[in-house]
Parts: C-alpha cells; structure tokens; sequence
C-alpha cells in the first residue's frame, strides 16, 4: 500500500566515494526518503535492493573502487514518482550484453543478478553512457495515490 | 548489523545459524569462509538455517549459489532453512528456489540427509 497524503517534494544530490561504505550510505539515504514520500515496508524493501545493487555496479564495476572517481547519487521525490539515479567514472559496459541470470546456462552463475533484481524491483530502469565516460542509472518507482 | 554466523552439530549435520545481513563484503565473505572451512574439513552435510537473515542481496545470493556448487562437487549436501518470506521471493524470482532443497522444519531437514 502506498499513500502520498504526506507528500513533501525532496531533491538531494550527494557525490559519493567509491567504497562499499558508500552502499550502505546510499541505500539508507534512498530508503529514509522514500520512507517519507510514503511506501510501504515491501516496497522500501524494493528501492532499498535497487539502489543496493545499483551502488555496487558503480563502485565495483564502473569505478573499480579508484578512490579518484566518485558516484554521483540524485534522489528525486515528486508527486507521483520517486526517481534515483546514480552514475559512476567507470568505462561502462554495453547493457543489451549482459546475460540473463534465469537462462539455464546462466542459472549455477555466482553472479550477474543485479541488473535483473534492479529491473524486477522498479517500474522504470534506464542506463545511459556519459561522455567522456561513466554510466548513469535512472530507477523509477510510481508514487501511486490512495 | 552484518552477519553473525554460529555452527552446531546435530548428529552428523552441521547447522550453520545465519543471523542478520548477507550483503558484499563482510556477510557473504564471512558466509563463504564457514562453508570452505566445513568442506575443507571434509563435512558433508551442512544445513544452512536463514531464519534470522534480514536481508540478502545478489552478491549473498551468489555466496549461496557459490556455497551449494563447492558443497556438492565434494560430494556433500547443502540444504537450506528457514527461508523467510523475503529471502524465498529473492530465490524464487532468480529462479533459484527450486535449486535448493529448502526446509521449514529442522528435525524434518535433519532427518532428509540419511
């Protein structure tokens, strides 16, 4: 259940360091804001995970944890929609090659589940190459009113 | 909180009690060490209970995955469980759940190894 009876629209933008520290930062920070903009346990449970394994792939693959590189974190709370992005330093990587995790070939892997956790978990995910390099992540969760 | 981990021996079933999170770093490093350490010496049948596991995110469910893969090709068995209702939608969505031999009873689960 979702309600946005106490709505307050909320943007903050944080540039992070590239250590696993700055997951669990990130994801406190995604979940106490959404928390606010109010959604219920199941569904912060839900952006808590994306914006989890999100700050994984920035900070482990994109930026390799340099310590030179930082991961920009937005959180965008409107009214009817609840928006992250993150974007690394990192080389990048071509989405569309990714393997999918539920194909039997792939299924034994001991990784390479998080993009497909992320997608299951919010109801809009983009990924975008920045110039000169770096990838930024868009996940959207509808606000939905009761 | 991380993980906390604690081994006991029921019979001759090692039960690993997994408490808190199972995430990158310290929790499923830490899951993955117990495991090495039961195969290294030579357990075979290792029951992982998750009744008290918060939280499990994809790299913990590799550490699973990691876990069932170097158990079995030593010949032993890992089972899981305790699931709780958020650990089996995880292992049920990757498609996971039917891999494991998972269980809500532990004399039940013990009593599977013979």
């Amino acid at each position: 259940m979702r309600e946005n009876a106490r709505h307050v629209p909320e943007t903050v933008e944080r540039f992070l360091e590239s250590t696993l520290e700055s997951v669990d930062s990130a994801e406190e920070l995604a979940v106490a804001i959404a928390e606010k903009a109010g959604f219920d346990e199941d569904d912060l449970m839900r952006i808590g995970m994306a914006v989890r394994e999100s700050m994984v792939n920035a900070v482990v693959h994109g930026n390799r944890y340099n310590a030179n590189k930082k991961v920009r974190l937005f959180v965008a709370n409107s009214a009817d929609r609840y928006t992250i992005r993150i974007a690394d330093e990192g080389e990048g990587f071509e989405y569309r090659e990714v393997p999918d995790p539920l194909a039997p070939e792939n299924l034994m892997r001991t990784s390479g589940r998080g993009l497909f956790l992320i997608r299951s978990f919010m109801d809009e995910f983009q990924v975008r190459r920045l110039e000169p390099g770096g990838t930024e992540v868009t996940l959207v969760k509808y606000v939905v009113s009761r | 909180m991380s993980v906390k981990l604690s081994s006991r021996q029921v019979g001759d079933v090692t039960v690993i009690d997994v408490a808190g999170r199972i995430t990158l770093g310290e929790g499923s490093s830490a899951l993955r060490d117990a495991l090495r350490e039961l195969v290294g010496k030579n357990q075979k049948k290792i029951l992982l209970n998750l009744g008290e596991v918060s939280y499990i995110d994809s790299s913990g469910i590799g550490e699973l995955v990691s876990g069932f893969t170097t158990v079995t090709n030593s010949g032993g068995n890992l089972k899981l469980l305790n699931l709780n209702k958020r650990v089996k939608d995880l292992l049920q969505i990757t498609k996971l759940y039917t891999v494991f031999d998972v269980h809500e009873d532990e004399a039940g689960a013990i009593r599977s190894f013979a």
